[in-house]
């Protein structure tokens, strides 16, 4: 049995014949197991493990190492405070422990209700509108106390359908494949894996 | 030692702190200097892996002239016009650095850590460290030790990140079982929740793990290295032989570390060999109130049964009793008797129970190998190849059962060159193995085909059209064979076959059949042997199999210091194993002595061994531990056992090496060469022999392959590590500085003025003691050509067992050791999916197999490394909910078969 | 001086709405440069790069041209796009990414062809949600438009571009690092030697690892000749180059400005750029070039922004950011979170980092919050020390990748500038900024 639901684990199976060695396309997977759960799941890092031919100790390794990665629960929205140097000039450590009070959690933490989880975020790459903010990975632009109190107040309210749920990422998906000769690719794969198989063990 | 290519002996110079100094091309600074007498410490850095320069603790200036710049030593290779600075204030101020790093959060718990006293962190600190922390910040703290599975234990707060158990799982086991989480400050070491750390080579993580963090379960908290004492010795738990440092503290073995034996295991060791020592120390107290079938129960008095009691007699009693049940049932005549086992004795013990079976008493009914191993003809007399020159040969052919559960530490070796594409491998097993994943072509042989196999190989096309006619087909493509023909080239050279026992459910001539084959094809391609038990192949070379005599020599043509050295020589070949028990159920054979073996749980035929045991001759069993069927004995002779006693062993290679005594036998345990000694006085017949020294002297007389192996070759540093094979005999001598950052623990063999015996391969000394009237008489040539049995293929309903061991088994060594016995696997049916589906089971259901005269309830389960049309079952492993006692399995196997048909039916 | 008037290279589009369609893009000489290099052989493209003198725009400032003369000779090989931008402070490539995906897509094909690649990836940062839809589509579209796959332009030659999702760690951006991570690896970055991927990067292979803003500058390129982007700016700081400015500035954002023509000061405080001061008060330090970069100051505004001139004056031009901060800031609290921030996102292979991160941080934040000792200031330069052996720039260092170097820069110039500042600290027993 699949932990992966039948759509997504045909969107896997895509991604995983996008890459020309099967491990690659391990981080995009996880990203998609967190669409699908929100976190990873043991069931979901076990069969991940399958699809790209590495033990679930690998995935959850590889998993551990990044900070979008889950293997517990989050919030439905994920809310990133940024408070590194630039932010920090702006406000950013005080706009943090404002969410902290508004939603009575310390970053990190999810509120009861599974809404929200706050997290201190490093620099976002959005230096410009500080402090910056994002929700769920979507640059959110709110460089206020209270333009964040509203915001909060949306969300709780299920005002804002431009926000996805936390997990889904890229709501573009590849849908066009490759044009060359499948056989040249797929012998210029091969010789890739081999190629592999020799210099990384 | 490797044969070296000229490439990698050629030398570079370059100045090290101020002189110059050559080391070998492709050699890092690390070792090069270290070659040359200046140690850099190290953290992550081990001998036996690929450098990751992670810990940073080798840092040294090294200029290759564009001005020095601090480079890790253990990732830079040694290069011409190379200027290496390892003690100016710089270097030192960054080493310091790296320490003081490495110390900021490490607890200060070295009195309650089991490292502590041999903690190469603590002796770095005590040498070079800074005298006061300047860290007066709050450590990292973690939950303690948490269990990576049942024999390691994780303590995270000591972890330096050095990454050696990762590293040794992923790249040298090739199991990734634990990995590093987390980033930065928050790497450590895990396991995935559900899928514990169970690899059988888990126990080497514990060995190179330069800090406390990893520990074993069988030792934790057992001694203080202070207390510690050591012996070198090699592991009997397999025939691999590897090279052990014994360690044991208040009359206890507390400890077993790997030697790096370069032409052995290189350090490493599996679980069982490593933690098998539990049932050495038998229960810690007890020991008289367990039964006697219980395996950990340690013997430590002669019992004889009187009025069906086993009553604790002296040895004089015991020895008399025994002469008399011997002298008895050979009134009729030497065949009267017969011997089973002996694979668990040193050399020694092997040849002395030789003298009196065969040299003394006239019976050649005598059988090491329990009918689950290959005619000893075959393997003394094919070529041999030593375990390096299969690691290094250009192919392997692996006609063998899977050896990661057989020969462990072969298994490490070969894969290590699989791995790092040194050698192809044609893989020929019935059953995808561990090196399955790394081999060139994968050529499956089913029970019955593998003469098929290796005369498709040889270019038989006929061989090629039996195969065919086999209803799912062949099991390989035209490109397949094309492809392991090329790579086996005309000859054979280069080539080693890997030749063991695919499967038990088969009768062994196909394979025996097969070696002929290959060995016709290929002259100059060698054999590795993968008979797996302790000394199985001392055994064999002292003439423990019907037909042979010791050394190699067959028993028409004993070597002239043999008969002048026995009484008599046998007149006619003896029985072995299934033949003996066999002769026992129709009474015509007498009695039984079992040389630690126990036909309950050894032998793969229990209706036989049923049969015989309930005939009426005596059994006399010599052994050290409790077993089933010491419940039928009538004369128990108790036997020192591993680590007990001093002697010889031979491993698959014909390596001979020394075994080490640690500890004392319990009670009135002799070792087993005395025994046989003192049992031929009652004959009337003295071996002349009252020290062990003296029995591996006669051998060295005696037996051509062992000549010149006497006992003050072993005494000597001329048996060490580094014996090159094919030297034309002459011993070279490398002696191993032991490098305690590689092994933690082990102590400096200097320190008890033995050096790192690696053992010799017999046959290697040859040309310096040996003159050819004595030479050995069997060889290749003398194997003749008996066609392989033809078996017709399987009916449409049944599928053909492939009946494969496991590394934990019923086998004594696991079940007298309670840490492993945990582990041994409940028996379970595989099948490939496809014969799964076809029949209406999936993976989970309960079945029935079925053969003609038994059934046997079990849970089944897919495995795509099963190929359609067999299933395949591990032998001498319980089987759950079964009635039979022991080994279970064995109940649907027949020895006369030549294989095992059995029906699959959903439950 | 005034800022001087060179064209919009990198940024031509972004002033539409649509800046990121397809349409806008080939109304606006979308595939020109691409359509022509293909039309020329390998090696001239890679002339025109050389001619160019291209700097890497992703931190380290190595030539293009040069760069790709390096891949080794093999049968496969590959083209990594880094558009994992993370360095405090830094966020074109995230401009670019949003508003011209095409034109990035139009400078892998002309770099693969250079290159004779044939598969090629971009690497986005996976907080960029919009941006990796944006990249997604824009590829998806050229797929259809036979801009990518097989046969580009009937010119004969294919190319797959797969876009790539990070997950959240600083340290992919490191070229090394970015590899294992898109072999589905932990990312911890390879030792050296091999010291290019080049040699041996991808799946073992050769590989081209480029920045965003690097390969977006070719098509523009090959459309206007390699010798016309020299003249911008002057060697080896050719063209123009995306600074992104953040701190205490009126108007904080990126610019495209010609290099070496125009200084720090016009950057700072020119009206249509950064347009002065914030808050008032006085410029008291800004950091050049992300925050692995030793802190400038008053004395350094007017020196040009060019690599060669910010090295001189040791420090670096980076990724080109500038984080300004006024005679208000805490340098402590400055120093204490850039280091915080290396103590977070150090892979954690080298005892150096991943141990002296963390200390120092522990330390920063005990003076921060009042707690400090007069010996903290020796001990802190130590242990930097010890990271980097001699605190000189370019560092020197005890690591396998350069953000080990990186933590002492913040420590070591706020120590050595403002001493007085930690002092107060000490003995004060709290932050005097509040
Ligand atoms: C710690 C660290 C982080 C880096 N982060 C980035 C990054 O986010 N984006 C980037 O393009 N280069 C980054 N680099 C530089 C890359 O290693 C590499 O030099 C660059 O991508 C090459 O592209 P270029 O030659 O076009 O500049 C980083 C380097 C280091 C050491
Ligand atoms: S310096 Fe830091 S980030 Fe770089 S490899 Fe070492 S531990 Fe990782
Ligand atoms: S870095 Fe060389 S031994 Fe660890």
């Amino acid at each position: 049995m699949s932990a992966f639901s039948p759509e997504m684990r045909t969107r896997a199976e895509q991604l995983v014949a996008v890459y020309p060695q099967r491990r690659s396309a391990l981080i995009p997977l996880c990203h998609l197991a967190q669409e699908q759960e929100g976190y990873l799941t043991e069931a979901l890092m076990i069969e991940i493990a399958e699809l790209t031919g590495v033990t679930p100790a690998e995935v959850r390794g590889t998993v551990t190492f990044y900070d979008m990665l889950h293997t517990e629960p989050v919030g439905r929205y994920v809310v990133s405070v940024c408070t590194n140097i630039a932010c920090l000039l702006a406000g950013g450590q005080e706009m943090l422990e404002h969410a902290e009070g508004k939603l009575g959690i310390r970053a990190g933490g999810t509120t009861q209700d599974g809404r929200f989880t706050i997290e201190e975020a490093e620099c976002l790459a959005d230096c410009d509108i500080a402090p910056c903010v994002q929700v769920n990975s979507r640059f959110v632009r709110t460089t206020t106390t209270d333009a964040l109190d509203s915001l909060i107040d949306e969300l709780s309210s299920g005002d804002r359908s431009d926000i996805p749920p936390h997990g889904t990422l890229i709501r573009v998906q590849r849908s066009v494949g490759l044009v060359a000769d499948p056989k040249e690719v797929e012998a210029q794969r091969t010789k890739v894996r081999l190629a592999d198989s020799k210099a990384s063990s | 030692m490797a044969e070296q290519t000229p490439e990698s002996v050629t030398p570079v110079t370059f100045n090290l702190d101020g002189r110059d100094v050559t080391a070998k091309k492709g050699d890092m600074l690390i070792a090069a200097a270290e070659q040359a007498g200046t140690y850099i410490p190290r953290f992550c850095y081990h001998p036996r892996m690929k450098p990751v320069g992670v810990c940073r603790m080798c840092l040294v200036e090294v200029d290759t002239g564009r001005g020095p710049t601090l480079q890790p030593a253990c990732f830079i290779e040694a290069s011409d016009n190379m200027t290496v600075v390892t003690d100016s204030d710089k270097v030192k101020k960054a080493q310091d650095g790296v320490l003081e790093f490495l110390l900021a959060n490490h607890p200060l718990d070295c009195p309650v850590c089991d490292k502590g006293g041999e903690c190469p962190l603590q002796d770095q600190t005590l040498a070079h460290g800074p005298g006061e922390t300047r860290f007066v910040e709050e450590k990292r703290h973690f939950a303690k030790p948490i269990a990576l599975s049942e024999l390691v234990l994780l303590d995270r707060e000591r972890c330096i990140q050095c990454s050696r158990c990762t590293r040794f799982a992923d790249e040298v086991a090739g199991e990734a079982l634990i990995e590093f989480a987390g980033r930065g400050e928050h790497v450590e070491v895990a396991a995935f929740p559900e899928e514990p750390f169970s690899s059988y080579f888990s126990g080497n993580t514990v060995q190179i793990c330069p800090v406390g963090a990893l520990t074993a379960t069988p030792y934790r908290f057992a001694a203080r290295p202070w207390d510690l004492e050591q012996v070198e010795s090699t592991c009997t738990g397999c025939a691999v032989g590897c090279r052990v440092a014994v360690q044991s503290s208040s009359g206890r073995l507390t400890r077993l570390l790997g030697i790096d034996a370069d032409p052995v295991n290189h350090s490493w060791l599996c679980d069982k060999g490593r933690f098998g020592f539990e049932g050495v120390n038998g229960p810690e107290e007890g020991n008289d109130d367990l039964d006697i079938v219980d395996p950990r129960r340690r013997i430590s008095e002669p019992l004889v049964r009187k009025g069906g009691e086993l009553v604790a007699v002296s040895w004089g009693e015991a020895l008399s009793t025994t002469a008399e049940l011997l002298r008895d049932a050979t009134k009729s005549g030497p065949e009267g008797v017969g011997a089973i086992g002996g694979a668990q004795l040193t050399n020694e013990g092997a040849f002395a129970w030789a003298t009196l079976f065969k040299g003394v008493l006239g019976t050649d009914s005598m059988d090491a190998q329990l009918d689950d191993g290959l005619d000893a003809r075959h393997v003394l007399g094919l070529p041999r190849a030593t375990m390096n020159e299969a690691a290094e040969a250009c192919t392997v052919i692996l006609l063998s059962g899977d050896l990661r559960e057989e020969l462990p530490v072969l298994f490490l070796r070969l894969r290590e060159s699989a791995r790092d594409a040194k050698s192809s491998v044609i893989d020929l097993g019935p059953r995808a193995s561990a090196l399955s994943d790394l081999a060139a072509v994968r050529l499956p042989s089913r029970p019955g085909d593998a003469h098929l196999i290796a005369r498709s190989l040889g270019g038989d096309a006929s061989a090629v059209t039996q195969l065919n006619g086999h209803p799912e087909g062949r099991t390989f493509t035209d490109d397949d064979l094309a492809r392991a023909r090329h790579l086996i080239g005309e000859d054979g050279t280069g080539v080693v076959i890997v030749l063991g026992r695919t499967s038990i459910a088969e009768d062994a001539s196909f394979v025996e059949s097969a070696a002929r084959e290959l060995h016709a094809n290929l002259p100059n391609a060698t054999f590795l042997p993968t008979l797996r038990r302790g000394n199985v192949m001392g055994a064999l070379e002292m003439g423990l199999a019907p037909g042979i005599l010791p050394g190699r020599t067959s028993l028409e043509a004993p070597s002239p210091q043999l008969r002048e050295s026995w009484p008599l020589v046998p007149g006619k070949a003896g029985r072995g194993t299934a033949e003996q028990l066999r002769a026992l159920a129709e009474g015509s054979q007498n009695a039984l002595v079992l040389l630690g073996a126990d036909p309950l749980i050894d032998v793969n035929d229990a209706s036989l061994v049923a049969r015989a045991l309930h005939g009426s001759a005596p059994i006399i069993a010599v052994t050290g531990n409790g077993s089933p069927v010491l419940a039928h004995a009538q004369v128990i002779l108790p036997a020192s056992i591993s680590y007990e006693r001093p002697g010889t062993t031979t491993n698959i290679e014909g390596r001979v090496s020394r075994l080490g005594q640690k500890m004392v036998a319990p009670g009135l345990a002799w070792p087993d060469w005395m025994i046989a000694a003192e049992l031929a006085r009652e004959f009337s017949y003295d071996m002349n022999v009252s020290v062990v020294g003296d029995v591996t002297d006669q051998i060295a007389r005696v037996a051509p392959s062992f000549a010149g192996l006497d006992a003050a070759l072993f005494d000597s540093a001329r048996a060490r590590d580094g014996v090159v094979a094919g030297s034309g005999g002459s011993l070279a001598v490398v002696p191993a500085l032991i490098d305690p950052m590689a092994t933690p623990g082990m102590t400096s063999a200097d320190e008890f003025g033995l050096g790192s015996f690696a053992g010799v391969v017999a046959n290697e000394a040859d040309e310096q003691t040996t003159s050819p009237a004595t030479g050995s008489t069997l060889s290749g040539a003398t194997l003749g050509s008996v066609a392989a049995p033809e078996v017709p293929a399987p009916d449409n309903y049944s599928l053909r067992l492939v009946a494969t061991r496991t590394l934990y088994d019923m086998g004594s060594t696991v079940s007298s050791s309670p840490s492993l016995q945990a582990l041994t696997p409940n028996a379970v049916v595989m099948a490939n999916p496809y014969d799964l589906d076809r029949l209406g089971v999936k993976t989970g259901d309960r079945v029935r197999l079925r053969t003609e005269t038994t059934t046997l309830n079990l849970s089944v389960e897919a495995d795509t490394g099963v190929i359609r049309g067999t299933v395949a079952l591990n032998v001498n492993v319980p089987v759950e909910g079964s009635e039979v006692h022991g080994n279970a399995v064995a109940s649907l196997l027949d020895s006369t078969a030549l294989v095992t048909d059995v029906r699959l039916e959903s439950l | 001086m005034s800022v001087t008037d060179a064209p919009k290279i990198v940024t031509q589009r972004r002033h539409y709405d649509d800046s990121f369609t397809q349409e806008r893009f080939l109304a606006t000489g979308g595939y020109d440069g691409a359509r022509k290099a293909l039309k020329m052989t390998p090696p001239e493209v890679c002339a025109q790069v050389d001619a160019a003198s291209l700097l890497g725009r992703g931190g380290a400032g190595f030539p293009a041209g040069r760069k790709w003369s390096m891949l080794r000779k093999a049968d496969l090989a590959y083209l990594v796009i880094n558009g994992d931008e993370s360095e405090p402070a830094t966020f074109k490539d995230h401009l670019l990414l949003e508003s011209d995906p095409h034109q990035l897509i139009e400078g892998a094909i002309i770099a693969s062809f250079a290159l004779q690649v044939n598969q090629a990836f971009i690497y986005v940062r996976g907080e960029f949600a919009l941006g990796l839809e944006r990249v997604q589509q824009a590829v998806n579209d050229a797929y259809a438009y036979g801009a990518l796959g097989n046969d580009i332009f009937g010119s004969g030659f294919s190319l797959d571009l797969v876009v790539h999702p990070g997950a959240g760690a600083y340290i992919c951006g490191e070229e090394t690092s970015l590899i294992e991570s898109l072999e589905g690896k932990r990312g911890f970055p390879r030792i050296k030697p091999p010291f290019f991927p080049a040699a041996i990067g991808l799946y073992g292979e050769p590989t081209v690892v480029n920045n965003v803003e690097t390969i977006s500058n070719l098509p523009w390129i090959i459309s206007n000749g390699g010798d016309a982007f020299a003249a911008l700016g002057e060697t080896p700081s050719t063209g123009t180059r995306l600074f992104a400015l953040a701190g205490h500035v009126k108007n904080p954002g990126v610019f495209e400005i010609e290099m070496v023509k125009n200084t720090f000061r016009d950057l700072i405080f020119d009206p249509s750029l950064g347009g002065g001061l914030s808050r008032g008060g006085s410029l008291k330090a800004f950091i050049p070039g992300g925050v692995s970069a030793p802190w400038l100051y008053e004395e350094h505004l007017d020196i040009p922004l060019g690599q060669k001139q910010v090295d001189d004056a040791g420090s670096m031009l980076g990724s080109g950011s500038i984080v300004v901060m006024d005679s208000n800031t805490c340098m402590v609290r400055a120093a204490w979170r850039i280091t915080k921030f290396f103590s977070k996102e150090s892979c954690g292979q080298c005892t150096p980092c991943r141990e002296g991160s963390g200390w120092l941080e522990r330390v920063l934040y005990r003076l921060e919050h009042g707690e400090g000792r007069i010996e903290d200031l020796d001990l802190l330069l130590d242990l930097c020390d010890n990271i980097s052996p001699g605190l000189a720039w370019p560092p020197q260092q005890t690591t396998i990748c350069v953000l080990g170097p990186s933590i002492p820069s913040s420590i070591h110039s706020a120590i050595s500038r403002f001493r007085d500042e930690f002092l107060t600290h000490i003995k004060e027993g709290a932050c005097p900024h509040g």
